[in-house]
């Protein structure tokens, strides 16, 4: 698997193996979708598509806050929030 | 399995950590989402979601405790009470993307305590942010289901 050696030099010394081993394992992370429209997994691309997956994950976190906070609007205490509890654990 | 925040950690198995680490990021979210709940009012939505956001943050950096980077950063900004922002466009400059931007560096402005990070330590902690994230979104997912059935 080709990588790239970005042009600045990080400051610890570290092998081609082990940034080798570093991106396989980040890109292991990258959800099937996006790791699909990489071929080859050079280094530069790999950052890329790190980079736009954290974005969109910041835009859910935001997206489920409002939608959570409408949804509490309609919410009153008691019962809802007691079956909350028992889903949440149950899952 | 508990993860509590401590410097030798389970380094060499990180699923490890992420699993005691689900119970305390769910209870501390709903905690916060059951304050939440009893301190609004019934305006501004706004508000309550901006409070939500920030609880969310919240229980992804405790439940990593200080033994990541990323974390130790977000607690710090969460207890500074400064504003959560993460930069959504690449630059405010209307320069196209050059095909040799530095990636890292972008990275660097995502991932929190990015800046003093070398190559290394950014790509690993990139990936364990990168884990919580996903299971903290998953959590806000499953709470909201639970909610709207």
């Amino acid at each position: 698997m080709p990588v790239e050696m970005s042009s600045r030099r990080s400051s610890s010394r570290i092998s081609d193996e082990e940034i080798s081993e570093l991106i396989s394992k980040l890109q292991s992370l990258l959800p099937e979708s996006r790791r699909r429209s990489m071929s080859r997994a050079s280094a530069a691309k790999l950052l890329k598509e790190t980079c736009s997956y954290i974005k969109s994950l910041h835009r859910e976190v935001d997206d489920l806050s409002d939608r959570l906070s409408d949804l509490m609007s309609t919410m009153d205490s008691g019962s809802p929030q007691a079956e909350i509890i028992r889903s949440i654990l149950r899952s | 399995m508990e993860s509590k925040s401590s410097t030798t950690g389970n380094r060499d198995n990180p699923n490890r950590n992420l699993h005691g680490s689900k119970t305390m990021m769910a209870s501390h979210f709903l905690r916060a989402l059951f304050r939440i709940q009893q301190t609004s009012t019934s305006s501004s939505s706004a508000g309550r979601s901006r409070r939500i956001r920030r609880a969310a943050y919240a229980s992804m950096a405790y439940s990593a405790g200080t033994r990541r980077a990323w974390s130790r950063a977000l607690l710090r900004k969460l207890r500074s009470r400064a504003r959560l922002r993460f930069p959504r466009r690449l630059s405010r400059a209307a320069t196209p993307q050059r095909r040799d931007m530095d990636q890292a560096q972008v990275l660097r402005k995502l991932v929190p305590g990015g800046p003093s990070m070398d190559d290394c330590k950014l790509l690993e902690e990139t990936a364990d942010y990168i884990r919580f994230l996903t299971t903290q979104v998953r959590l806000m997912q499953t709470v909201m289901d639970s909610i709207s059935s």
